[in-house]
């Protein structure tokens, strides 16, 4: 009885905070002078419009599933791992290093493909390993290390498009010299969209449900992040579970690029990572660590960042509209979440008394 | 200034910590607070000084009722308090940390703070830099400044929490003669303590607190046994023990030495042999927890040997322990026994932490279900334990301990349990010693510890006495030695044999 109470509270609180944050926007389109209605429905044409937009939709969904899935285990642990981006930006660079050295190599082009994309998974890890090694061995705190190691990654980029990778000739901001179509992932024929990854991304979402729900990892790892104390005094060797879990994460987010390498962009651009481990991180945030409801967010949100990149033609508005409303999503839905929990201690309160 | 509580109510959950206290403390007296832990003290005093606020009940100051919302509020009533853990900033200067909580605007006149706090300071004989980081003072300097912060704040009531814990004897006399001449200025001092020694050198009124209640109050000279009575209650009468035959050393410790920030236990030697009960008596923070920790493998003795039945595990990890059998129960259930968020099933699973990859949840259900049933907890497999009240997360804990084990740590096993419950407990306990399991635990209830121990450690501030046969000591006997008091004669006695 109080159980379907309190669930019923919940879904409440939630649906509430989403009308919040959509009021919200609204009030942001008014003060920018942009016709909310109009605006609306441009977002949701820009993303469904036609097939090709909603292809684009899934290319945008894969590496920020991929960013999620590989937080949600940082999550479980307790984590904060802020330096999502620089393991997919390390993850990207791995991948066009290993295209690059055999592109000209006479490989069969699947084998190509396969140890880039092996290797960019190993460069995530490499990066949040050294996010874990910095917390573990430093004493530093991961948000700070990653954030760090996020700027290292950054301009490590920078430095391999304007320097020992540049195009020949000069440098550019558009990046390195692309690959040849036999080194991209396979596309559907007309779409931007490899079936490839969305089978990779499907996989990822299975182990990480699995991994999270079903296996004594997942468990332990769980204890470590509620109660790292409680976690060692049950006999859970809590660091080394920390340090896996930011290796683990490190691999998602090392596919995450390596994918933005093969199959999107074809070669290293500077803003690689195009900001799917933030936007991961408030996927995270907003599905309140739930796996299974990492599919449906990560597609909202992808289709979001898809459907206003047509707003700056349309109606002269700034693409950055869609991170308005995610932002506000996000932050709303943890607010109201944390007036449920007051709301609930003061009825639990109120229930005892009587 | 004169203090009157009237009738003060407390309770946290089902825990009544305060039970209709009624309190005078007139200007100019030093009015001890005596009780063993959990007695009600703490929540007392932090009522009067506005941490919490009672659920009923009056505080009159001067014969004025007030209301006491806050810290701040109750520095502006003139009562101050000064905790056990000085409540300090480490990184910054002295003459900053007295310029804190002060009332001065943006711009607070350094100059006229800095001649205030050495005026202060000589008038009670303080040594203290004011340009001194607060990190490199010990812990007695950290209280003479909060004293000096306080009263600079125009503090007229004082309270101490425990304040000559971690001092050494010169600060305690530079403390006591401080407090002396603050009560000849009219001040009212009260000194929370579980030393019967220095209440009995220091207070001019003792009042004790038992189970949430004022149980009685005495004035100087005072009879050591009655308080001592008054403090632990009348003896239940004692039923025989049934241990078996102890056998082979499971623990040794030799010359161990054990230091933390406070304290400094020298020289434990210790045996315990399969199948003892060791019960630990002492008020918290005396060093039982730390010697608990130390045979754990959570700290590390700075020097000395550990054995485990025979063979030398002195440096071995807490999880290398585990694995030979050492078990450790830890007395906050939730801050470091169960973990929050997480059933107990769940718990039963990371306990017994089965081979595998993936969870067998039948398995985990049954096993989760035996343990309920065999500890008669009061919840479902799918409970989460922060759900479940205080003497149920006791039962999960207890239940989470594997079999078979080769030696016990516990912390408070019975805390929070009715009696039926505690004997219930014991029962098990004495089951697994039959079985040659050894269990040395802390209680801070003396008669558990006669009931069920076959040899007694009493600890008082780093001092570890003897190991005392239970049949040749009493509650009188322990209630001293807890307190501080005839130490002496237990070594003495001690080296006769």
């Amino acid at each position: 009885m109080a159980k379907d109470n309190s669930r019923l509270v919940n879904i409440l609180f939630q649906v509430g905070a989403i009308f919040i944050a959509l009021v919200f926007t609204t009030l942001v389109m008014f003060i920018a002078g942009a016709p909310p209605f109009r605006t609306y429905a441009e977002l949701v044409r820009g993303a469904l419009g036609n097939f090709k937009l909603m292809a684009d939709v899934v290319v945008a969904w894969v590496p920020l599933l991929l960013s999620t899935s590989g937080l949600l285990i940082t999550f479980s642990a307790g984590l904060w791992n802020i330096g999502v981006e620089g393991q997919i930006t390390i993850g990207a660079i791995f991948t066009t290093g290993v295209l690059r050295l055999l592109q000209d190599s006479g490989l069969p082009p699947f084998l190509i493909i396969s140890l880039s994309i092996l290797a960019g998974m190993i460069g995530g890890a490499l990066w949040a390993a050294l996010a874990g090694a910095l917390k573990t061995f430093g004493g530093v705190n991961e948000i700070f290390g990653g954030l760090g190691l996020n700027f290292v990654a950054t301009s490590l980029t920078i430095w391999l498009i304007f320097g020992p990778w540049k195009r020949p000739g000069v440098g550019s901001m558009s990046g390195t010299q692309p690959f040849p179509e036999s080194l991209w992932l396979p596309m559907i024929p007309g779409f931007r969209l490899s079936i490839w990854t969305v089978i990779l991304a499907a996989i990822a979402i299975v182990i990480i449900y699995y991994l999270l729900k079903g296996t004594y990892f997942g468990l332990k790892l769980k204890a470590v992040g509620n109660n790292m104390r409680s976690a060692y005094l049950l006999g859970i060797p809590t660091w080394q579970y920390m340090m896996f879990s930011f290796i683990l994460c490190g691999v998602f987010a090392g596919l995450a690029g390596a994918i933005q390498v093969t199959a999107v962009y074809h070669r290293l651009i500077p803003a690689i990572s195009s900001g799917y481990g933030f936007l991961g991180l408030m996927v995270g945030m907003l599905i309140n660590y739930q796996a299974l409801w990492v599919v449906p967010v990560a597609l909202f949100f992808a289709a979001l960042n898809i459907g206003s990149i047509q707003l700056p033609i349309v109606l002269k508005l700034d693409s950055s509209l869609s991170g308005v409303i995610q932002g506000s999503m996000v932050l709303f839905v943890l607010l109201m979440d944390g007036f449920r929990r007051q709301f609930s201690i003061k009825w639990l309160r109120r229930g005892d008394g009587e | 200034m004169d203090v009157e509580l009237h009738q003060i109510y407390k309770t946290f959950g089902t825990v009544q910590a305060n039970i209709g206290i009624d309190l005078v403390i007139k200007g100019g007296t030093i009015q001890g607070i005596l009780g063993e832990n959990g007695a009600g003290k703490s929540t007392l005093m932090k009522i009067l000084s506005g941490f919490i606020q009672a659920d009923a009940g009056e505080i009159y100051l001067n014969g004025k009722k007030v209301t006491i919302e806050s810290p701040s509020d109750a520095i502006r009533h003139g009562i101050g308090m000064l905790h056990q853990d000085p409540l300090d900033f480490p990184p910054m200067q002295v003459i900053d940390n007295f310029l804190i909580g002060h009332a001065g605007g943006l711009f607070p006149d350094r100059q006229k703070a800095r001649k205030a706090f050495i005026q202060l300071c000589d008038q009670f004989g303080f040594n203290l830099r004011p340009d001194a980081y607060v990190d490199s003072l010990t812990v007695g300097e950290r209280q003479q400044l909060e004293i000096v912060r306080l009263l600079w704040l125009g503090v007229e009531i004082l309270i101490l929490d425990e304040p000559t814990t971690g001092i050494s004897a010169i600060q305690k006399s530079k403390l006591f003669s401080a407090l002396r001449k603050l009560a000849a200025e009219g001040k009212a001092i009260i000194f929370v303590s579980h030393k019967l020694e220095d209440v009995e050198e220091l207070c001019t009124k003792v009042a004790v607190l038992r189970r949430g209640k004022l149980v009685g109050e005495m004035t100087a000279p005072y009879d050591t046994n009655a308080l001592v009575e008054m403090m632990f209650g009348r003896m239940i009468n004692l039923e025989g023990k049934s241990c078996a035959e102890p056998g082979d050393p499971i623990l040794e410790l030799r010359e161990v030495c054990i230091e933390d920030h406070r304290l400094r236990i020298e020289q434990v030697n210790l045996c315990i042999r399969a199948g003892e009960v060791i019960g630990m008596a002492g008020m918290e923070g005396s060093g039982q927890d730390l010697l608990l920790k130390v045979c754990a493998g959570l700290i590390h003795p700075v020097h000395g040997k550990i054995l485990i039945k025979g063979k030398d595990r002195t440096g071995v990890s807490y999880l290398g322990l585990k694995k030979e059998g050492v078990a450790y129960m830890p007395a906050s259930r939730l801050e470091e026994g169960l973990i929050a968020g997480l059933t107990i099933a769940e718990h039963g699973i990371l306990a017994d932490d089965p081979e595998g990859i993936f969870i067998n949840r039948d398995a985990a259900l049954s096993a989760a279900l035996r343990r309920i049933e065999n500890f008669s907890i009061r919840g479902k497999p799918e409970t989460r334990v922060e759900a479940l009240s205080g003497g149920n997360q006791q039962r999960t804990l207890l239940a989470l301990l594997r079999e078979p084990l080769s030696l016990l740590l516990l912390e408070h096993p019975t805390r929070g349990l009715d009696i039926e419950s505690t004997i219930y407990i014991w029962k098990r306990l004495k089951e697994r010693c039959n079985q040659g399991t050894s269990i040395l635990f802390i209680s801070p209830d003396l008669e558990e510890i006669l009931q069920y121990s076959d040899r007694i450690i009493v600890f008082y501030s780093g001092k570890v006495s003897p190991l005392l046969e239970t049949s040749k000591t009493n509650i009188e006997q322990l209630g001293q030695l807890i307190g501080g008091k005839g130490w002496d004669e237990v070594f003495r006695e001690q080296e006769i044999p």
